[in-house]
């Protein structure tokens, strides 16, 4: 069955989109993105290491941005113009590259995102031609809000970004994506593969992690752990589950032909 | 500031120039000095990098053709890990 996630007019296989960053090292790094089959990952745009050897090792040399989609984010900012800021340097960066993960940060302790600050900054991106993947609130009518705006897809949280919590409000989730003509992913919060099964399940286009991949005791099994739940989870919502019931007077088997009878 | 950029235009020698780099101030001797001399002489040639002087982005097509000047502010990213 071809079930493809269409993201600002391209197709992916994989609705599994995972971030790069607190592995051990680039090896682990890319060995676990290959288990999860991710297509899109995560970047964080930073300031070079002046002075640092010429030969060092970088993340792209792990990962050729010829082989993945490449999803710049605005990790770290707390305003609109910063945000703007870090995503126009990342296209040039990129060779004019336009999909971006915009998050404009609230509070550092936790991480929650200031909406009024990312609608302005999302304005200012979609705007200036950017293809505009953002994380927000689990708030319906900011997500949209932002859809209205132009954002080519709207990314609530589940729960805190790295927190593990998994989906805290799945009814809100619900509201968003039954209300939403663009892809809805969860973007942070997934602890687990359940947690991202059931983000599935609810109807999402994807899920986003980071966290629960690389903080795993073994991340690459993890990642195998994830895509396997991302894509369950998909199935099962494609196949429209059965109705909940206390309890049901049909069983499974046959009631004729019993050697009691 | 002003007063060195003045003499630095009278005597048309070799200068000394801070450039304010990621946040940390770097010397140079150099005259005419680039953008693209300047990532030469950091060994920074061939990475995959951006960078922003005061403000505006400096296209890597305009990397040769972009003078610097003392007190310019600089920003060099490139992309790391992250979610």
């Amino acid at each position: 069955m071809l079930d493809l996630l269409k993201i600002a007019g391209k197709n992916y296989q994989s609705r599994l989109l995972v971030g790069t960053g607190k592995y051990a090292d680039f090896a682990q790094t890319r060995a676990a993105i290959d288990a999860s089959g991710a297509e899109i990952i995560t970047v964080a745009i930073r300031r070079t290491n002046i002075g640092q050897n010429a030969g060092e090792p970088s993340l792209l040399d792990f990962l050729p941005p010829e082989e993945f989609t490449y999803l710049p984010n605005t990790a770290g900012c707390y305003s609109a113009d910063d945000a703007v800021r870090t995503l126009r340097l990342a296209r040039e960066l990129l060779d004019g590259h336009k999909l971006v993960k915009l998050e404009v940060l609230g509070d550092p302790n936790t991480l929650y995102p200031n909406m009024i600050e990312t609608l302005a900054a999302a304005k200012t991106l979609v705007k200036d031609g950017f293809d505009v993947m953002v994380y927000c609130s689990d708030d319906p009518i900011i997500a949209k809000q932002l859809e209205e705006i132009g954002c080519c897809a709207v990314m609530p949280l589940a729960s805190l970004i790295g927190s593990g919590m998994g989906i805290l409000n799945p009814w809100n989730l619900q509201i968003i994506i039954a209300n939403a003509q663009i892809p809805v992913l969860v973007d942070a919060g997934v602890g687990t593969a359940s947690d991202a099964a059931i983000a599935m399940e609810l109807g999402c286009q994807g899920v986003l992690m980071n966290t629960a991949i690389a903080a795993a005791r073994d991340p690459v099994l993890m990642a195998s752990a994830m895509k396997k739940a991302v894509e369950a989870g998909r199935e099962a919502y494609l196949a429209g589950r059965m109705p909940k019931k206390l309890y049901s007077a049909s069983p499974s088997s046959p009631s004729e032909g019993l050697i009691t009878k | 500031m002003h007063k060195f950029l003045l003499l630095a235009k009278v005597h048309s020698m070799p200068v000394t120039i801070q450039l304010i780099i990621n946040g940390k101030p770097r010397s140079f001797e150099a005259e005419n000095f680039t953008v693209a001399q300047l990532v030469v002489n950091l060994n920074l040639e061939g990475k995959r990098l951006a960078i922003e002087c005061n403000g505006e982005i400096v296209p890597r097509s305009q990397f040769a053709d972009t003078p610097l000047a003392d007190g310019d502010k600089l920003e060099i990213v490139g992309a790391v890990g992250g979610g």
